[in-house]
């Protein structure tokens, strides 16, 4: 290690940003452009002919919650790494994983809610950018889940002890990035029908 | 080699490089034949992974365009041999409407996404970043290998599709709903229209994990004095290119998964209550917008053709540079230039969809800012020219290409014009003239970007020379052939001969064309005859070309020449070197060129 700062500091490579996080910064912006082309699509969409409405079932308020409380628990798990603390470290760590779990859960229930309700696939209304949109983001946030089932994995690691913070940070980043993501998608879905 | 290594500067490898340097170690990775050649994290061979697949791709694609040339030109001919190799899509030797569409849709979709996006971008973004910037590779070489094996996979599917049962996707490359979205309008909506779908998929997130890398590795991992505005203009092009890509196609992808719910799952996004003359009946969808998938599939189509065009400038910029052994004309005009059309990139996709009824106060919008991209194009090719002006040209084929890659952007450009009108549009969309433009400044401009690369860094690349005689046969009936083929089709498309059409014996006012048109397959023929020849080239001199005695056999200032001639993983045997100046450095104070990795001496002259 030491021999390789001193590489650093030879070869001058600027160290202001971790490469690795500065493409996590990058590919946030490539999803939500991902997620802006969808929603203006929506936008577009609502002024034609054809267009149906539904209500907003209260179990997404409940999955917003539930997104929200894991962004808590993942800045807890990355301050206990922080602090050496590995075991509420790995604690919060599982907590984060399962809330995302709940949160795709809770997403599922609100899909079949509103498909209940008579609102399938057919149509070219709010219900089925819903589907679409939300599922996209669910299915982001399952990635993550994913990065933390890997992060876990690493942190029980009997062979290699870890102390770089720079996986747990990215993993953090990308992490409320979901939780944000959802919230103006939400947001979006509840003013604008 | 980890990603940590590779950020860390590589401390353990450097010195068994210093060891062994040469002889080419083999304690030095443990590199095994997998890990060298098929599962390489190293930049350089995931470049020439993505360098011969879009050489296959190319060949395809272009055998494709012969076929259907074959079509246009002799339409009352019939050709046994076709049915040899095409079976029942050429019954009796002659090529089928639905193989004729599919072969201009896959002709379309290989050339325009796996030939000159992920041939090009992937080729040259691979092998220069590191090497001129600087680094030892990229940021994350195991998403970089992610991102070529994402493109054999997207490349696998594509291929696959071409011997479905129903055929491959028969809509045009811009695969528009309905026609995409109703597997009943035709056999290349069925399983071929899917597969394409999936395969583009695929390809788009190839695409962004080479772009994320790209642009962070430029970003973060220049050398000691390496700042930006010394960086040479093939990687601020680079750059410009993968900010494109990771803006422009994930709209594409949701474009596409809109597509597929449409196709699938029975939405409404796309489609409305169509009624379908075939089986008599209407669609039960109803609301869907096919405008909409327009605008979608546009906001990455328009940067796409910049994404295409852009690696190509930046490789003559340097190529011209280099050759024309003077520094670049207006280095940071060229720069603004490469900004101000990635701005603009963004501004203009409505000028596709002129005649769709698009809101004619908003058309003329989008007129104004399509005609403003004239302005940093001409700056571009008023500093190529100024570049050229009294210059001590060394006329290798690289440099021919870069030349020639001038010719073809001002001829194309200069229709460009016509088309941005969208008055002029009623009359000229969906007819040859259009095919004539955009073949010419996009597709053949950037092959010759390509070619010009090619030709340059091969010697980088494989240690060996091209062979000089072919690559100048190559070259001369390359151009010649180009302009014989598209300049013609200008006069058909101003006549009203549409784009796309099988047969136009109908017509009476095309009959005159019989023979413009005889004329244009045959050279198209000639020229993809050439087109092999130059990959005969390209694989017998990999073994059997002369070899490179010199680290920089062009006299070029740049850091790849730096580096030894067969440089192992991590590109720099010792320490990566310090940069000092900017990259064009040319015919400076009575020296013919001053590497970068010079240091500015009390004695010499500002520039």
């Amino acid at each position: 290690m030491l021999k390789s700062i001193e590489i650093n500091s030879v070869s001058g490579q600027q160290k202001r940003i971790h490469p690795h996080k500065f493409t996590l910064w990058v590919a946030i912006g490539s999803i939500i452009m991902m997620f802006a082309g969808l929603t203006s699509a929506y936008i577009v969409k609502r002024d034609q002919p054809g267009w149906t409405t539904f209500e907003i079932p209260k179990v997404f308020w409940f999955s917003t919650a539930v997104i929200l409380l894991s962004s808590v628990t993942i800045q807890l798990a990355l301050k206990a790494f922080k602090e050496r603390e590995m075991s509420r470290y790995k604690n919060l760590l599982t907590a984060t994983a399962l809330l995302g779990v709940v949160f795709v859960i809770l997403q599922w229930i609100g899909f079949s809610m509103i498909w209940n309700s008579g609102i399938t696939f057919h149509g070219s209304g709010a219900a089925q950018f819903l589907y679409v949109i939300a599922g996209l983001h669910a299915l982001h946030v399952i990635a993550g889940v994913i990065a933390l089932i890997i992060m876990f994995g690493k942190a029980f690691s009997k062979r290699i002890r870890t102390y770089d913070s720079i996986p747990v940070e990215i993993v953090n980043t990308y992490w409320h990035f979901v939780d944000i993501l959802w919230i103006y998608l939400f947001v979006f879905f509840l003013w604008i029908q | 080699m980890s990603n940590e290594a590779t950020l860390h500067g590589h401390a353990g490898i450097d010195t068994s490089h210093d060891i062994g340097h040469g002889e080419h170690d083999v304690h030095h990775h443990k590199e095994t034949f997998i890990t060298k050649y098929v599962f390489s994290q190293d930049h350089k061979m995931i470049c020439k992974q993505f360098l011969i697949t879009g050489m296959i791709w190319a060949i395809l694609g272009g055998a494709m365009s012969v076929l259907f040339r074959l079509q246009l030109g002799y339409p009352d001919s019939t050709f046994p041999w076709l049915e040899d190799i095409l079976g029942k899509w050429a019954k009796g030797g002659k090529i089928e409407p639905e193989a004729y569409y599919a072969l201009v849709t896959m002709h379309g979709t290989v050339l325009v996404f796996f030939v000159l996006t992920g041939g090009l971008s992937g080729t040259f973004a691979n092998f220069l970043i590191p090497l001129q910037i600087g680094a030892r590779d990229m940021a994350s070489p195991f998403l970089n290998m992610l991102s070529y094996w994402f493109f054999w996979l997207a490349s696998v599917v594509i291929l696959c599709s071409l011997f479905l049962e129903t055929g491959p996707a028969s809509g045009g490359w811009t695969s528009y709903p309905p026609l995409s979205a109703l597997g009943g309008a035709s056999e290349g909506s069925k399983a071929g229209m899917d597969f394409w779908i999936i395969g583009m998929a695929l390809f788009v997130v190839s695409s962004l994990l080479g772009g994320l890398n790209y642009i962070t590795t430029i970003l973060n991992m220049r050398t000691k004095g390496m700042s930006m505005t010394r960086l040479p203009l093939t990687i601020w092009a680079l750059f410009f290119t993968a900010i494109l890509g990771v803006l422009s196609f994930p709209v594409l992808l949701s474009g596409l998964i809109l597509l597929l719910f449409d196709r699938h799952a029975g939405t409404s996004f796309y489609l409305s209550d169509i009624f379908i003359a075939s089986t008599n009946t209407a669609l039960p969808n109803e609301g869907g917008s096919a405008i909409l998938f327009q605008h979608l599939f546009w906001f990455l189509g328009h940067p796409e053709v910049y994404i295409i065009i852009l690696p190509a400038m930046g490789l003559v910029s340097e190529v011209m540079s280099v050759n024309a052994r003077k520094p670049i004309f207006g280095y940071m005009a060229m720069i603004g230039s490469l900004f101000a059309i990635a701005i603009l990139a963004f501004l203009v996709w409505a000028h596709h969809m002129f005649v769709t009824g698009l809101n004619p106060f908003l058309g003329s919008v989008f007129v104004l800012l399509t005609l403003l991209i004239a302005v940093p194009s001409a700056i571009k090719v008023f500093n190529w020219l100024t570049t050229l002006w009294k210059g001590n040209i060394r006329f290798t084929p690289a440099m021919l290409f870069a030349i020639g890659f001038v010719s073809l952007f001002i001829s194309g450009g200069l229709t460009g014009i016509w088309l941005g009108n969208s008055t002029l549009d009623i009359h000229l969309h969906d007819t040859l003239f259009v095919v004539a433009h955009f073949h010419i400044v996009m597709g053949v401009s950037a092959f010759f970007g390509m070619f010009c690369g090619i030709y340059h860094w091969f010697p980088k690349m494989y240690g060996r020379y091209l062979n000089n005689t072919m690559a100048y046969i190559h070259f001369w009936v390359t151009l010649a052939g180009a302009y014989l083929i598209f300049w013609p089709m200008h006069y058909e498309g101003l006549a009203g001969m549409p784009r796309r059409y099988l047969d136009t014996s109908g017509w009476h006012s095309f009959n005159n064309f019989i023979g413009l048109n005889r004329f244009i397959s045959t050279v198209a023929m000639i020229v993809f005859a050439v087109q092999i020849m130059f990959v005969f080239n390209f694989f017998y001199s990999i073994f059997k070309g002369r070899r490179v005695t010199t680290q920089n056999p062009w006299g070029a200032n740049t850091l790849e020449w730096t580096t030894p001639i067969h440089a192992g993983h991590g590109n720099w045997p010792g320490e990566i070197p310090e940069v000092h100046r900017w990259a064009y450095d040319y015919a400076k104070d009575g020296r013919e060129f001053i590497q970068q990795t010079e240091p500015i001496s009390a004695s010499e002259s500002k520039h």
